[in-house]
């Protein structure tokens, strides 16, 4: 058996460490690229939303690689995600893809599912094995994010240009040259040193973005055209509060345990958006609305065409761009996506912002007006 | 003897490339649109000839150079700009010049259509045309080559149609049948063209303004203001004043200009001009693309080159070919 599984932002590293330290074989897809994306339009009906068309792009060029077994999170999702698992099925069967997908169903509605699922991959139910992995799995989840997180706080205070992207590569490469949690955890630690040795400028203050919207385009930085890179480039700090780890922790671990979650976002949410209404629309809401209370200077929420959830949060978005004065753009990406005119509203947002602080900090005499 | 300092401004679009020309005082000296038909290199070669002969051989009296629109970047490497800025920055930066206090801008240019909102002097939010590009420029210039008018006569006919026909303008293709399906049905042409720009207007404010509040001032620019048609039904559609600035159609160039004449002064220590001289555009340009082998990503990359002479190479994710020059 040689497990796979769709890529998704760093998720491979941690995934990575939970085959090894459970010692199952497995294959990391290729990186996702335009070719990736070709394969699974071709095989994707047209309406099904972007994260679908890659993620079966990457299963099929790992299969190309010697993968049979497909290990996918989450059957039951509120939103179409849910069905991502019968669909990679059904679509990999028309292909005759022969190709097995074991499903982890989140805890709680169908444990003997998740299993039943887990008795498939392991051969057998080891469950003290199975609970160390997991915790391993979870710390490197978390360590990977937060290495994240410093390369977005520190890229736009940098004073070498392309010294902390430079550092973040690195770091995405040789992660696949390690083998097992001690050894990444290692790692992160060297990277993290060497993030922190970064020359910043001290008196920067750079404008502060967060980043809302459906997961895995705002995770996944090849479907996000890099924003936060990009962002970084023009010397803005960004923020996202829907990573992987945050995911794991709050959706699947702290539910199997019965923990009581972080719900800040859904307090904040309330006035605008009483219930979960599927994907992270409530999230959407929610951190947008704590984005402003911390002080940050706009909010980009992307999705990928057709994203409902997302849609009913686009709408809901300018009440809370009133009432908290804080700007908002939306970007919606899908296989057509002209990278020029992306680029070209972010750029605008980010120029939007800037004056708008200026003239809110101090009147500059010389400012062109409108500028 | 001392000369006056002048700032050029460019504006590169998918349909029209223009540039302008820009005294001390802020005044535009001498505007020029000229039609991109695809080659902006050629044209904008063509653009700084014209600006040669207007202002003769000497650069120095340049003393900056902005450059905006969809070939910024490409403007940038073949004149040289001090400043390379999108077009929603340019766009209202010029508006606000002409109009001090205006509060919605709406523009609509060869592809795109954008609406800017200000509040207090400071873009308070924009909104541009998604994933469609019904009702733009190119559409109005393909129907009009269609119907056989030039396309400046467009608005004239709309304008003397009595009682205008309902055409659907949700989708430059279903327009389109409709326009025709209303010919043969014997419907007159001023009619017709009347109900397009209607048609037009109606989707735009549904695609951009979104329900939005559109406060007054109202400024209509972009090379479709020219169209007296539309400005009609922007009239009527909102029930307000809609003023056309002069020079409507080089807005973007003229705010690029400005610009880059407040990048000048904003820099603390004096600093020569990027710009590459008029000459610039007696170069050898040639462009030529290649597909990069080196990831699946099989990035096309875009090189020019000048006198044989690699000055710039885009479209590479890796940054292995832009940063390689």
């Amino acid at each position: 058996m040689k497990v796979t599984f769709p890529h998704m932002g760093n998720l491979y590293i941690s995934a990575k460490v939970l085959f090894e330290e459970l010692g199952i074989d497995y294959v990391i897809p290729p990186f996702t690229s335009k070719k990736t994306l070709e394969i699974g339009t071709r095989y994707v009906p047209e309406c099904a939303c972007l994260p679908l068309k890659i993620t079966i792009g990457n299963l099929i060029e790992a299969q190309q690689l010697g993968a049979d077994t497909v290990l996918m999170a989450g059957g039951c999702g509120p939103c179409r995600f849910g069905y991502y698992c019968e669909m990679y099925r059904e679509i990999l069967k028309d292909l005759n893809c022969n190709m097995d997908i074991i499903t982890l169903e989140p805890p709680g509605a169908h444990i003997s599912r998740l299993l039943q699922g887990i008795r498939k991959l392991l051969g057998g139910c080891n469950l003290y094995k199975m609970a160390r992995a997991v915790k391993c799995f979870t710390r490197v989840v978390m360590e990977v994010d937060e290495i994240e997180r410093l390369v977005f706080k520190i890229k736009p205070r940098e004073l070498d240009k392309g010294g902390t992207d430079e550092i973040y590569k690195a770091f995405k490469k040789d992660a696949l040259k390690v083998k097992g949690a001690r050894q990444i955890i290692e790692l992160v630690r060297e990277t993290k040193n060497k993030l922190m040795k970064v020359k910043t400028d001290e008196k920067a203050k750079p404008l502060k973005i967060g980043i809302v919207g459906e997961i895995y385009s705002t995770i996944d930085s090849w479907t996000n055209m890099d924003i936060q890179s990009r962002l970084g480039a023009m010397g803005v700090e960004s923020h996202r509060y829907v990573t992987i780890s945050n995911w794991v922790i709050e959706h699947i671990i702290k539910k199997a345990l019965k923990i009581p979650r972080d719900l800040s976002y859904e307090h904040a949410a309330r006035p605008y958006l009483g219930k979960m209404i599927g994907g992270h629309a409530l999230e959407t809401i929610g951190n947008t609305v704590l984005y402003a209370l911390r002080g940050y200077d706009g909010i980009i929420q992307v999705y990928p065409l057709t994203c409902m959830p997302e849609i009913v949060a686009e709408s809901i978005l300018p009440a809370v761009e009133r009432n908290y004065d804080i700007p908002v753009l939306t970007l919606i990406i899908d296989e057509m996506t002209g990278e020029a005119g992306y680029i070209t509203r972010i750029e605008a947002f980010v120029d939007l912002i800037l004056r708008k602080k200026e003239k809110k900090v101090l009147d500059l005499g010389y400012i062109l007006p409108g500028y | 003897m001392t000369l006056d300092t002048y700032y050029l401004g460019i504006d590169v679009g998918s349909v029209s490339t223009n540039l302008i020309l820009m005294d001390e005082n802020d005044i535009i000296l001498k505007k020029l649109y000229l039609r991109t038909s695809g080659q902006p290199i050629r044209v904008l070669c063509e653009g700084l000839s014209i600006l040669k002969e207007y202002i003769g051989e000497n650069v120095s009296r340049i003393g900056s150079v902005g450059a905006t629109g969809s070939g910024r970047r490409l403007a940038a490497v073949i004149a040289g700009a001090d400043i390379v800025k999108n077009e929603i920055t340019a766009h209202a930066v010029a508006a606000q010049k002409v109009v001090p206090g205006v509060r919605t801008i709406m523009e609509i240019g060869g592809q795109d259509s954008k609406i800017i909102f200000l509040k207090e002097g400071v873009v308070h939010d924009f909104a541009m045309n998604t994933v469609c590009a019904a009702g733009t420029g190119s559409f109005l210039d393909r129907q009009a080559e269609r119907l056989g008018i030039p396309i400046s006569e467009i608005g004239k006919f709309a304008l003397r149609s009595k009682s205008p026909v309902r055409i659907a303008g949700r989708c430059a293709v279903f327009a389109e049948s409709d326009m025709i399906h209303k010919q043969q049905a014997g419907y007159c042409l001023e009619d017709i063209i009347c109900g397009l720009c209607e048609g037009l207007v109606r989707n735009y404010l549904n695609n951009l303004a979104k329900g939005r509040e559109i406060h007054e001032p109202v400024m209509f620019q972009g090379g479709v203001a020219a169209n007296i048609g539309i400005v009609h039904a922007f009239r009527k559609a909102l029930q307000k004043e809609i003023i056309v600035p002069e020079y409507y159609d080089v807005m973007g160039a003229y705010g690029a200009a400005l610009l880059a004449k407040e990048k000048m002064r904003s820099e603390k220590r004096a600093k020569t001009t990027a710009f590459k001289g008029f000459r610039a555009a007696e170069n050898n340009y040639i462009s030529r693309n290649l597909e990069c082998c080196g990831c699946p990503n099989m990035c096309e990359v875009l090189e020019i080159l000048s006198n044989g002479n690699v000055i710039a190479r885009w479209g590479d994710k890796c940054g292995k070919w832009s940063f390689g020059i």
